[in-house]
């Protein structure tokens, strides 16, 4: 995968099909991006771990803190990591010793390894780097939009809405748009 | 995606609107409200809390005003945009959320004369100070800088004169002493030039002018190239230091690579208040769905208008980089290839008196303080714009006693040509 730039269907199908997701570095100071992203992933509907040894057993937003990716009790689609880049070989070194490995590995703005990301994908991980889920969802679903944000998506289909006031979702038929 | 990026012609009908999910309304609606329901407290926790997307009150975000920020976004090159009141609120929030008190920045002095007023006048009651530069002199802007220095400001196009000033250089300056360099693109647009792709780091627009271009709505946007690190000289600490009002959030450190917009947003429109109508914004969108036809009939236009007025004989100069002996033409080949904007200056024989005579002289040209409408327009800059400005600074920005600006509009060129014919007769 080329890690400058993603092709859009890439990062859509992962948001799409990935439920429980693992946040290494999770914070439990509420103005931290890792607090912020994870609230806005559990109001998507997605199931998130927090994993932070300094926290573990202790709760963030009703979740249960783990100390290790080894210690969360179900098996983990996605792993999404607020760690600075020079952690990030440790992290698929632990990815790679679990038994039920997750299927993709994501890590944060400004975070990128290249060495550790083809370690990662040459065991058949899906890797996306130095870039937000909630920013991408927010694009994909069009709710960036309503800050002004450039979301370099252009479409005259409706937006999917989801319960509530001021909620869009991801639309599914965005694979085939793409040609793929 | 840059393989598929779409032009921009099909940005700016496009970029930022979608049909309305529940009524299935494809022109942009007008959400003339100036709240909005939350689901639940949870909701707005989030949303005030800066956690959650999504609309509170009109004085800080609206859906209309949304679509167009992410349409200026789009054309422009930039992370994101915040659309206010007009050009001058613009401005205003861009320098507050920079500066502190007893802070500076470097100003070209060839600058729309209410930008002269608001940076020389007004933004002393706030202890800001602008230094004043010739933007052709690099060695004075660098002389300028000190450590108290917080930006560089040029227009791309300059007011009134219509010169373009070498951006690429003035940001390479600005980048050498980790400042950001700010472009005023009103007079150009992004259809002629887009300043982030010559190392702009913020853009500004009165959308008064060209981007609304019918002369019918105020309208201001700043645009966030996303291209400058406003944390890691500690001189911009409303975006790299935690913000009391936001529970301690970093709001560069939260928002990355759109976060001086969204603290333009939060911190500057949200506290200052000058914030676009809705209605406003609607009509600024229709308008700048046509930009680049307009765009390219106003420079097509001004090019023919300024030839046959170079060669009158009561003319005795004529300012307009489109034409290849202007000694600006260089610069606009190299900024601007696809024309040289609508509005130029050019100096009569008879000085103020025929300026005068002249102005009133016209019959399809209007006499008013505005450029870039449909129509063609006409001010004498030293008895109106710039007529607060000493006579050596009238001079200095290109607005001396013999000068008559035109904005040439989007009509018949012959009619055009017609209407000075017969007012020069008059002269």
């Amino acid at each position: 995968m080329d890690h400058d730039t993603y092709p859009e269907s890439y990062i859509s199908r992962i948001l799409r099909s990935v439920k429980t997701i693992a946040m290494i570095g999770a914070s439990g100071r509420d103005v931290r991006p890792s607090n912020i992203v994870m609230k806005y992933l559990l109001a998507k509907g997605y199931d998130v771990y927090p994993v932070n040894p300094g926290l573990a057993g202790k709760q963030v937003m009703g979740r249960e803190v783990y100390g290790s990716l080894a210690d969360i009790p179900v098996h983990i689609d996605m792993v999404d990591v607020f760690r600075g880049s020079d952690a990030v070989p440790g992290i698929v070194d632990e990815i790679l010793a679990l038994d039920d490995r997750p299927d993709v590995l994501w890590t944060q703005l400004t975070v990128r390894n290249d060495d550790a990301a083809r370690k990662a994908e040459a065991a058949g991980i899906k890797v996306v780097m130095d870039r937000c889920p909630k920013i991408e969802y927010g694009r994909h679903s069009g709710e960036i939009k309503w800050n002004g944000v450039n979301s370099r998506m252009i479409s005259s289909k409706k937006p999917v809405m989801q319960k509530g006031y001021q909620a869009l979702g991801i639309r599914p038929q965005l694979d085939r748009a793409q040609g793929d | 995606m840059p393989s598929n990026e779409p032009g921009f012609s099909t940005l700016a009908i496009h970029a930022g609107a979608q049909p309305d999910p529940t009524t299935g309304a494809r022109a942009t609606p007008i959400y003339q409200t100036t709240s909005f329901v939350f689901e639940d407290a949870e909701h707005a926790a989030s949303l005030f809390g800066l956690k959650a997307f999504g609309n509170i009150y009109t004085r800080i975000m609206n859906p209309t005003q949304a679509v167009l920020e992410e349409r200026i976004a789009a054309l422009e090159g930039g992370t994101a945009a915040l659309a206010v009141a007009s050009g001058h609120a613009a401005q205003m929030i861009v320098f507050h959320t920079i500066m502190r008190p007893g802070d500076n920045f470097i100003s070209a002095n060839k600058l729309y004369g209410g930008s002269i007023n608001q940076f020389g006048h007004a933004f002393k009651n706030f202890d800001w100070h602008v230094r004043w530069v010739d933007p052709t002199n690099p060695d004075e802007i660098e002389q300028q800088i000190d450590d108290r220095t917080r930006a560089i400001f040029i227009e791309s196009l300059a007011n009134p004169g219509g010169t373009f000033v070498d951006i690429k250089a003035i940001a390479d300056i600005a980048h050498k002493h980790g400042l950001p360099l700010i472009v005023d693109n009103t007079m150009a647009s992004p259809y002629l030039l887009r300043p982030i792709e010559h190392g702009a780091d913020v853009v500004v627009h009165s959308m008064t002018k060209f981007i609304g271009g019918h002369g019918n709505s105020m309208g201001g946007v700043i645009v966030d190239g996303g291209t400058f690190n406003w944390s890691e000289s500690g001189k911009y600490p409303m975006l790299s230091e935690p913000r009391p009002e936001y529970g301690g959030m970093v709001l560069h450190e939260t928002f990355g690579n759109f976060g001086f917009a969204i603290a333009c947003r939060v911190l500057g429109l949200r506290d200052l208040g000058p914030a676009l109508s809705p209605f406003n914004a609607f009509m600024l969108l229709t308008g700048v769905e046509t930009l680049p036809l307009r765009m390219q009939k106003h420079c097509d236009n001004a090019l023919e208008v300024a030839t046959w007025l170079k060669g009158h004989d009561k003319v005795s100069w004529v300012s307009y980089s489109g034409l290849e002996d202007d000694p600006n033409h260089a610069l606009m080949k190299k900024y601007s290839p696809k024309g040289a904007g609508a509005v130029f200056t050019f100096g009569l024989k008879g000085g103020f008196d025929a300026g005068v005579t002249f102005v009133e002289s016209l019959e399809v040209f209007s006499h008013l303080a505005n450029i870039g409408d449909t129509r063609s327009l006409v001010i004498h800059p030293a008895s109106t714009t710039h007529r607060q400005l000493s006579p050596e600074q009238q001079v200095a920005a290109g607005a001396g006693p013999d000068v008559v600006r035109l904005s040439i509009g989007i009509e018949d060129a012959a009619d055009i040509i017609g209407d000075l014919q017969q007012a020069l007769a008059a002269v």
